[in-house]
């Protein structure tokens, strides 16, 4: 079948805050850009972020790149990449002050600087003390940051596909990447962009959990997309449970609560995080509050008729600060939890928030896999940043603050690499006679298929099967339960019939084809986790309560193709720093 | 609960219909997005667009019992049986709940919502006072979801030539914001008989907006500065 054809220098799959940042850094370098995107770019999940940008501008105390190096290293549990994590945190103040230029709303202080608060994990000093390193607009700061963004792209006149999905990779014989085949969805047209260069940004995929914080679009199409083509996901086995989820409804109450002073309390009232962190206390890294929260229900101290949550006391902090600086959460928890932060706690569960592992990248956001002795070949043509990447700046366990400037240091450091590679590789590489077989066939299946499974009903049994094999606390045995179960869940997501045969807006297609996306992630996933025989940031094994610095100091890679794990080494060596070598991690 | 839901598919239906719905809730669906889901679960053609479910993207603007809001921070338990739901009023159908909003776009990106400065920025940040800043306060929480601008009777007539609230709003926005350099720009664009003063002051906007914003009152403050760089 003929496809309708179009061309382009860079297609980017995702318009949230990394790729909206790739996209102006393109098209102010003048390159003929392309952003797709499942929906209006400033409904991306970006949007959801509330507490702030973390970077060592010392607005409020004296801070430095250094320590900030040293809090996103300790919090990674040293899994994260240590030449990648010091070009983020020297980057940092650099793009912050580059969006403040761009128009984005920040807080001020009295000196008309840019506010910051503190948030977990983030100290002066290699762990003396908290510092307030997140820039902060209000609560709001995803929000803000991602209509600027979106703003700016504006002005730059970038060309925008809004409400397409993109579907596949189309790679040559000699594995480059040639072009993207997507969907568009007013019309059910199939579409194939050739183009020199993809960028993947299509952010994470937590709806892979039954509780989550994350958006709907969230389904992992990027990690879909290139597993399909061959290419593996890195540390699937980190997820970030982010320790305040609203009890029943899962939506995010930030960790600038705690920040501007907010605490957590059990069934008796106490403290509880003076015991298990004393220096940081309730600003410990999310992955040590989110399992002491897990050990003081388990144990019986949860609050409520189920005493299945904790709760959140911020009323000390008084009417004015609460209006002031957190009016979003007060609307969520007025809203969510029916309770009034200014006199009642909100209750919480740690709750399914980010995905550390993704697309292997390096810092300039090109795709590498192990080809021959090297374990980190870039792919010719195809870069992924954002949640859907794993440079890996975030290890086992990201910090708060840390999701944001990951999507401005390596949507612009993308942006760059490629718009000099572009300079390089100026011809347009011939498209494969077959390279949208595969897709069509998978959309032909859809469209004949008139029984089989329906596709809500797979993923409900898939959220409810990661929840109970993957989450806080695992065991081999529940892991590799959950594998079996996921591989049954993924046979019958293959076999989805949909009852709508449209072309104009079929939401249900699109539902159908973001499951086989988020099997393919939640495989990835359990697999991961069953095999990783240690407990390390967010991988929090009953049954290997240690970390094990000797068997597992590397980076898992997961290939769809016969669902293979190999690994590859941590970097510990930063670009002109010291290695900070693994130490027990203490809070 | 009962639905009675606003059903149109180019591709078979010659004109749009009312369709009703019976649904079984379950104890923890609190929002009618939770509800509509459960229909959907059991009808997939139905269409409507949704993300982030907390009220912070935008997506699922629609008219709810006569009213516009956003579906996922609607609680059920504030709604009258049948709850009637049908797309937002004024802009095409693409299809049941989901609307063609180009022309609402069209409108945002006509007022240059986009910091405009002159003078090179500093190596640091710019300054701006915390009284400065707090003018941009109740505009720029704007998630664009056009529960206002399709509620204004003013942008049903002429969408093409009124700018709508939601416009005007983000017009202000960069007027009031101490770091903009293009305010007398800004003005000049908007001084027409159409695209900022067919305001009525009707208030409907400021009434549905989900945010709690006043766009209204925005345009009145874009018309003040109007008048004051006359005198």
């Amino acid at each position: 079948m003929a496809l309708p054809k179009q061309t382009f220098d860079a297609v980017i799959v995702g318009g949230g805050g990394s790729g909206l940042r790739a996209a102006l850094q393109l098209s102010e370098a003048g390159h003929h850009v392309a952003v797709f995107s499942k929906v209006f770019p400033t409904r991306s999940h970006t949007v959801a972020a509330q507490g702030g940008i973390g970077a060592s501008l010392g607005n409020m105390q004296e801070d430095h790149w250094l320590w900030h190096m040293y809090d996103t290293i300790k919090g990674s549990d040293y899994l994260g990449d240590q030449d990648a994590i010091e070009f983020m945190c020297r980057k940092a103040a650099e793009v912050v002050y580059e969006l403040e230029h761009f128009g984005m709303p920040f807080d001020r202080n009295a000196d008309g600087t840019i506010y910051q608060r503190p948030f977990g994990g983030h100290s002066q000093n290699f762990g003396e003390r908290p510092v307030q390193r997140a820039c902060a607009a209000a609560d709001r700061t995803g929000h803000a940051m991602l209509h600027t963004l979106y703003q700016r792209n504006v002005r730059a006149r970038c060309q925008f596909f809004v409400e397409w999905m993109a579907l596949d990779l189309i790679r040559d014989h000699e594995g480059a990447v040639v072009g993207l085949i997507a969907l568009e969805m007013e019309t059910g047209q199939v579409v194939i962009f050739q183009t020199k260069s993809v960028i993947l940004a299509t952010g994470g995929a937590g709806r892979i959990f039954q509780s989550s914080t994350n958006a709907f679009i969230n389904t992992g199409d990027g990690l879909g997309i290139a597993a399909r083509a061959g290419i593996p996901l890195e540390d699937m086995e980190f997820w970030q449970f982010h320790p305040t989820g609203v009890a029943g409804a899962g939506v995010l109450i930030t960790e600038g609560v705690r920040g501007e002073g907010g605490i957590l309390l059990n069934a008796q009232g106490e403290r509880f995080m003076e015991r298990y962190a004393p220096t940081m206390k309730d600003l410990a890294s999310r992955d040590v509050v989110s399992r002491a929260m897990d050990q003081e229900i388990k144990e019986g101290r949860g609050v409520g008729h189920e005493k299945d949550h904790v709760l959140l006391k911020l009323d000390h902090l008084g009417a004015e600060v609460i209006q002031k600086r957190l009016p979003g959460i007060r609307e969520i928890a007025l809203k969510f939890a029916n309770v009034d932060p200014i006199r009642e706690p909100i209750p919480v569960v740690p709750t399914c928030h980010y995905q550390m592992g993704g697309i292997p990248t390096n810092y300039y956001g090109q795709v590498v896999v192990p080809r021959g002795d090297n374990p980190a070949e870039p792919v010719p043509g195809l870069y992924a940043i954002g949640e859907c990447a794993c440079v890996s700046v975030h290890g086992a366990n990201r910090l708060g603050t840390n999701s944001l400037l990951d999507l401005l240091v390596f949507g612009k450091s993308a942006g760059d690499h490629l718009s000099q590679w572009l300079k390089g590789n100026p011809q347009q590489r011939d498209l494969p006679k077959d390279a949208a077989d595969r897709t069509l066939a998978r959309l032909d299946r859809l469209n004949q298929a008139t029984t089989g499974e329906n596709v809500a009903e797979v993923g409900l049994d898939m959220r409810r099967a990661v929840q109970q094999h993957a989450g806080v606390f695992r065991t081999g045995q529940l892991l590799s339960e959950g594998i079996d179960k996921i591989r049954v869940i993924a046979e019958r997501a293959r076999h989805t019939a949909i009852q709508d045969k449209s072309q104009v807006f079929n939401t249900a297609r699109i539902e159908a084809l973001e499951l086989e996306n988020l099997v393919i992630v939640a495989e990835a996933t359990l697999v991961s986790a069953e095999a990783r025989t240690e407990s390390r940031g967010a991988q929090a094994r009953d049954d290997f309560k240690e970390r094990d610095d000797r068997n597992w100091l590397k980076h898992s890679l997961w290939s769809m193709e016969g669902s293979r794990l190999h690994y590859k080494p941590v970097n510990l060596q930063p670009l002109t720093v010291e290695s900070f070598e693994p130490k027990v991690r203490v809070y | 609960m009962k639905f009675s839901i606003y059903r149109f598919n180019p591709e078979k239906d010659e004109k749009p219909y009312m369709q009703d719905f019976d649904v079984t809730l379950q104890p923890t669906d609190r929002m009618l997005l939770d509800a509509i889901l459960r229909i959907k679960a059991m009808d997939d053609s139905l269409g409507l667009r949704k993300s982030c479910r907390e009220g912070v993207c935008g997506s699922d603007g629609m008219n709810i019992n006569g009213k516009n809001g956003l579906a996922c921070i609607t609680a059920l338990k504030d709604l009258k049986e049948p709850v009637v739901l049908r797309p937002l009023p004024g802009l095409p159908v693409i299809r049941d709940l989901i609307v063609d909003m180009s022309q609402f776009f069209k409108q945002y990106h006509s007022v240059k919502p986009y910091l405009i400065t002159e003078t090179p920025p500093p190596q640091k940040e710019r300054l701006q006072s915390p009284e400065d800043r707090e003018e941009l306060n109740g505009l720029y929480e704007c998630v664009l979801c056009a529960c206002c601008s399709t509620s204004c009777p003013s942008f049903w007539w002429n969408p093409d030539k009124f700018v709508g609230p939601a416009g005007l709003l983000q017009a202000y926005r960069f007027i009031a914001d101490t770091r903009d350099e293009a305010t007398s720009e800004r003005l000049d664009n908007l001084e027409d008989p159409y695209r900022l003063f067919r305001c009525h002051t009707i208030m409907n906007c400021a009434d549905v907006c989900p945010k709690g914003l006043n766009p209204t009152e925005a345009i009145g403050k874009i018309k003040e500065q109007m008048v004051k760089r006359m005198v």
